[in-house]
């Protein structure tokens, strides 16, 4: 069973990396700590299953394709919209209002959803269905997940090229590390945290909207994802990719066999062990020292 | 700060406080004891927020801690159960909870400490929500009316029970902890945690052991917080696992927002306030949440000293003009 076991540790990584590297991206850029990124995830995750729903067809690829990009561009737009109108007014406040101020998108974006899906749960199960089951050493497997696990290692190296290779992405960096100095050299600093809001928000997107064919799309779903990103952002390091990367497997693995192992405790187990790391190494695992906290 | 006001306005406020059950409805009595109890809660979470700078956003884990302590004595040790034992025990392991937690989170600030209080009290969800032979897991356990002094109230129904005597109970300990927590503002203990609030690294130079005064600042707020969700558990007479979940620490952090956690009464008047907003934004229309997260950003963008705030920075305004 071991096989399936960390299939599913990797899948649930996978899941976890996409959220909290979203989370990452925004803390880093922007200092802001987003509460509505669970919002987000939902967004994303009802568009698809209203999409793949919708569209009625058998074709897996062009459901999963179809509900990925629905699910990501939606998220985008409501990051930028939250971003320009609410999050830019707030610049020169403590980090303590913008947290604040995320909550209350959080809270807002809840019931949004309500309004335009209606309160009832959205079973989006067809590309799933569609895309079959494996045979790995001996055990069976939903092709789905594999799939999963293929879209976040593209996305997270596609991410990692930005961010080094792209004068985009090497802008981000700069503000990440120090905001007065970037401004000070005339980085479009504005322009370049809506950017990292939105990059941020469809990421949150796009988890959602992968998520959906494997469980219904119901009102409260980004709420878990999002406390369990936070503890991979703690684990992992304030606002590093890499750190983002070990603290979801870490998350990811925990998780997976603590289900199997301990069903009872496996959550506060998840939480004992961030304890545990963040006694040893406040800074968290690939953290860059003092600086942010 | 705010002005000061004189011990008579207290007292006066103090007598109008027991005179209230004589005026409103039973419906309306008992949302302001919600009120109450939330008060003493927000009174303990301003002690972190606005008088040491942290803003917490865990703070539902002693309130469970509080009102769980109650609910396991009455359901494993029923001949312990009178509010002279359960209140004093919910004291004391809110206290360690707080202890236990804050260890760890004191080591932060800023965001990182929000995060952090928050990951903590999702543990203790966790554990209450997971644990379902010890407490009921997502069901959680109900709460029977408590003895006090010998006397029991066996047979009353909980609305009588919560219209006299409780009332009186709560009211003397919302008059207590006001009392302790202005006395621990004013204190230099108090002064030393806002100069920390201020300015950390001149807290430090002047001899003042940041670390250990926001510890003992997180328990002395997680023992408040305790004591609120004690009191609040017996009029709800029912808890939950979600009392320690982050989206109720939320409501907490709304609450002390709402009323201004630059002022000392703000927390209270934003708890009472909030009940009824919450109640009637429920009974009102079912998109409740858009309700709260609207007046909440407008709150944050707007009036970021919350109503208590606003009210003395227009007091002050109109104050002067009229003195000339």
């Amino acid at each position: 069973m071991w096989v399936v076991y960390t299939l599913n540790s990797l899948y649930f990584a996978a899941l976890l990396f996409l959220v909290s590297l979203g989370l990452n991206i925004i803390l880093g850029v922007m200092g802001v700590l987003n509460l509505a990124h669970g919002g987000l995830y939902a967004v994303g995750a009802f568009m698809a299953a209203w999409l793949i729903i919708g569209l009625g067809t058998k074709l897996p690829a062009l459901l999963i394709i179809t509900g990925l990009a629905g699910g990501v561009l939606l998220a985008g737009i409501v990051g930028w919209v939250i971003e320009r109108f609410l999050i830019r007014a707030m610049y020169s406040r403590a980090l303590e209002y913008q947290l604040l101020l995320t909550f209350g998108v959080l809270l807002l974006l809840e019931d949004l959803i309500k309004m335009v899906w209606g309160g009832q749960a959205y079973y989006a199960s067809a590309p799933f269905d569609g895309v079959g089951q494996v045979v790995i050493l001996g055990h069976t497997y939903p092709v789905y997940f594999l799939l999963v696990i293929a879209v976040t290692v593209v996305t997270g190296i596609g991410i990692w090229l930005f961010m080094t290779k792209t004068r985009m992405g090497i802008m981000m960096r700069a503000i990440s590390l120090d905001r007065e100095m970037a401004t000070g050299l005339g980085l479009p600093v504005t322009r370049i945290s809506n950017f990292a809001f939105v990059l941020g928000s469809a990421l949150a997107g796009l988890a959602g909207a992968l998520v959906v064919p494997t469980t219904p799309a119901l009102l409260g779903i980004g709420l878990e994802p999002l406390i369990l990103s936070f503890i991979v952002v703690v684990v992992g390091g304030l606002g590093s990719i890499s750190g983002a990367v070990v603290g979801a497997l870490l998350v990811g693995f925990t998780r997976s066999f603590g289900i199997a192992l301990f069903p009872e405790i496996e959550l506060p187990l998840l939480f004992l062990i961030a304890g545990i790391i963040l006694v040893i190494k406040p800074e968290g695992l690939m953290g860059r020292g003092k600086e942010g906290r | 700060m705010a002005k000061r006001i004189p011990w008579a306005v207290y007292a006066l406020l103090f007598i109008l406080l027991l005179l209230v059950p004589q005026g409103v409805s039973l419906h309306n009595l008992m949302l302001f004891e919600y009120g109450l109890a939330f008060a003493i809660a927000g009174l303990g979470f301003n002690l972190l927020l606005g008088y040491t700078g942290l803003l917490s956003f865990g703070h539902g884990a002693y309130f469970a801690a509080g009102a769980y302590t109650v609910a396991m004595i009455s359901r494993y040790l029923p001949d312990w159960y009178a509010l002279e034992i359960v209140i004093p025990a919910a004291l004391f392991f809110s206290f360690i909870v707080a202890l236990l937690f804050g260890f760890l989170c004191v080591r932060h600030t800023k965001v990182f400490f929000s995060i952090l209080t928050m990951a903590l009290s999702m543990v203790l969800f966790s554990l209450l929500f997971k644990l379902y032979a010890l407490t009921g897991g997502s069901d959680g356990v109900r709460i029977p009316l408590p003895s006090l002094f010998g006397f029991s109230f066996e047979g009353m129904r909980r609305p009588e029970f919560l219209q006299g005597v409780y009332y009186y109970f709560l009211v003397i300990f919302f008059a207590a902890g006001f009392l302790v927590m202005k006395g621990i503002v004013n204190s230099p203990f108090g002064k030393a945690l806002q100069s920390i609030r201020d300015n950390e690294v001149r807290a430090e130079l002047i001899g003042v052991r940041v670390r250990r005064y926001r510890l003992y600042a997180f328990c002395i707020s997680g023992l408040f917080t305790g004591l609120g969700g004690a009191l609040w558990s017996f009029i709800n007479g029912h808890v939950t696992p979600e009392l320690s979940h982050w989206v109720f620490s939320g409501e907490v952090v709304y609450m002390v927002l709402l009323g201004g956690f630059g002022t000392f009464e703000g927390p209270i008047i934003g708890a009472i306030l909030f009940t009824f907003l919450k109640l009637y934004a429920m009974s009102y229309t079912q998109y409740w949440m858009f309700v709260i997260g609207g007046t909440f950003i407008v709150l944050v963008m707007v009036l970021p000293n919350g109503l208590a705030g606003a009210a003395v920075s227009l007091w002050q305004k109109i104050k002067p003009a009229r003195s000339r």
